[in-house]
């Protein structure tokens, strides 16, 4: 009964929005050309779909989601395993650590697109540095916060190698927190992801900014339910893939 | 022809001192410790709390380094895991099941996945726990969470039991219930075991021998061997008499200090 009148009151909530939002261009408070009302999205989205623009533009910009958030959050946790477990590698890492962190993703696209010209590898290298910081600190911290009674059961029964602590008792002790990393990753990388196909790498990204310059505002809006819709679903399989990874907690 | 009996201690420590550095001070734990155990010895260690008792049993295990003495160990050879430990706070592994918790020493033992799980079965049933192998460790209660952390150390068949207060944090039925438990698991066995704890009663009714650790550096103040009949009774008389004499060599002990 509670979860029934809270899914009605969450539908009327949205309702409310999208009847606000269609009332502003159709009474004439907003310029239609720049907020086009809801009511126009479906037509331009079955359009885009029609032209085979949509399914292009989400195909190439997934490939580079899903390639760029692996090889960063990849990255992340290797070398925050490394760093959490061995004081001399965090310490002779410290100050590069220290130079690189603060530097923006987005601050890197020069050198992307130099490197790597407008190509999708490019893009994959700004979505990769989007969530390396993210992951590799989630691990760091999630591997230096384990329990050392624990680390001592594995020494107790004769596990002494790095490489035993780690997949042992370090990996799967610190697998919560790595999660936590990894998921505020998959919103990263969505950011990134647009940011770099702005440059013009062909994608969800670089289509809104064609759209943008002919003043399709209706196509814009297009794709950012698209993103909306599509880190919703990366969002709630992860969620659902943390739940069974840890279904051991209490 | 004779059988060859091996009468040598399973454990024998001589001189053994232990301190620890800190801020250039010395702390002197353990001083020249001279202590051997029998084979099949029932030995509790009983002593002030900061004595130095979980410090000696970290030593045989291999988790702290002596600063002096010996440790010899007279185990049977090619014994990949000498010792068994039974931590106070049961350390189990959350992510793992029950069955896996108990098959953890047994990785790397050669034994295959399969054969790791039966043999984990098996130490389940041992100490009481057959049907809860599938469950996770927070699904236990306290008692049962120390079963398995026992049936953990005994499946990689340890020549000796090192137990570090493991009852301690149980109450009174449990405890009881668990040291009954642990004189049979004894009894079919024939380990030898080192037994921690705080509880005077509960020295009495396990050891064959209680040695009293004392002193700052620890050392072995007092000794007792008891030899009442197994299993033990709690209202023998032989015990009362050993617990009174136990209680006053403690407070002897610290009163001194
Ligand atoms: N890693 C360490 N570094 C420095 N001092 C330590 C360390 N571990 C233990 N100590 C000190 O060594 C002494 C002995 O500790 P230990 O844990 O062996 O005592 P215990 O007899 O087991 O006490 P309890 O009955 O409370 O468990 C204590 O004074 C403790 O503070
Ligand atoms: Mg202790």
């Amino acid at each position: 009964m509670r979860l029934i009148g809270s899914t009605l009151l969450a539908a009327a909530g949205l309702a409310a929005f999208l009847g606000f939002w269609e009332a502003l261009p159709r009474l004439g408070l907003i310029n239609p050309a720049f907020l086009p009302p809801p009511s126009t999205i479906p037509a331009a989205f079955l359009k885009e779909l029609s032209l085979g623009v949509w399914p292009e533009a989400v195909a190439s910009s997934l490939s580079h989601y899903v390639v760029g958030l692996s090889a960063g959050a990849g990255m992340g946790i290797g070398l925050g395993l490394l760093s959490g477990m061995f004081r001399p590698f965090e310490a002779a890492t410290a100050w590069i650590v220290r130079l690189l962190r603060p530097i923006p993703g987005l601050a890197w696209v020069p050198f992307a697109i130099i490197w790597f010209g407008v190509q999708p590898s490019a893009a994959v290298f700004i979505i990769a540095i989007g969530v390396f910081w993210i992951v590799f600190f989630a691990t760091q911290g999630a591997v230096r916060g384990v329990d050392r009674d624990l680390v001592e059961v594995a020494q107790a029964f004769g596990f002494r190698s790095p490489w035993a602590r780690l997949t042992k008792i370090l990996l799967p002790a610190a697998t919560p927190g790595i999660l936590v990393g990894v998921r505020t990753a998959l919103g990263q990388a969505w950011m990134a992801v647009v940011a770099a196909e702005i440059f013009g790498v062909p994608g969800v990204g670089a289509r809104m900014m064609q759209a943008s310059s002919l003043l399709s505002t209706d196509i814009v809006v297009v794709y950012m339910l698209t993103m909306a819709a599509l880190y919703g679903l990366f969002d709630s399989a992860f969620v659902a893939l943390q739940g069974w990874l840890l279904r051991w907690r209490a | 022809m004779a059988e060859i009996v091996d009468t040598a201690p399973v454990i024998d420590i001589e001189g053994l001192s232990l301190a620890y550095e800190r801020g250039g001070t010395r702390n002197v734990i353990l001083s020249n410790l001279d202590l051997a155990v029998p084979r099949g010895e029932f030995l509790v260690i009983v002593g002030e709390s900061g004595v130095g008792k979980s410090t000696l049993l970290r030593v045989l295990i291999g988790l702290a380094e002596p600063s002096g003495g010996s440790v010899r160990l007279s185990t049977r050879p090619g014994c990949r895991t000498p010792m068994g430990l039974v931590f106070q706070d049961s350390r189990l592994l959350g992510w793992r099941k029950v069955v896996d918790n108990v098959a953890f020493g047994l990785e790397g033992s050669g034994l295959s996945k399969a054969e790791r799980r039966a043999k984990a079965a098996e130490m389940l049933a041992f100490v009481g726990l057959a049907d809860l192998g599938g469950r996770w460790p927070h699904q236990l209660s306290g008692g049962q969470r120390q079963r398995v952390s026992l049936a953990r150390a005994l499946a990689v068949d340890p020549d000796v039991l090192l137990m570090d207060e493991p009852f301690s944090a149980l109450d009174t039925f449990t405890r009881e219930g668990l040291q009954d438990e642990l004189q049979r698991v004894q009894a079919e066995t024939g380990k030898t075991v080192i037994f921690v704890t705080h509880d005077i009663d509960e020295a009495v009714t396990l050891a064959d021998r209680v040695i009293v650790l004392a002193g700052k550096p620890g050392r072995i103040a007092a000794e007792l061997k008891i030899d009442a009949p197994r299993p033990r009774r709690r209202r023998d008389p032989a015990l009362t008499e050993a617990a009174r004499y136990l209680r006053s060599e403690l407070s002897r002990r610290s009163a001194e200090l």
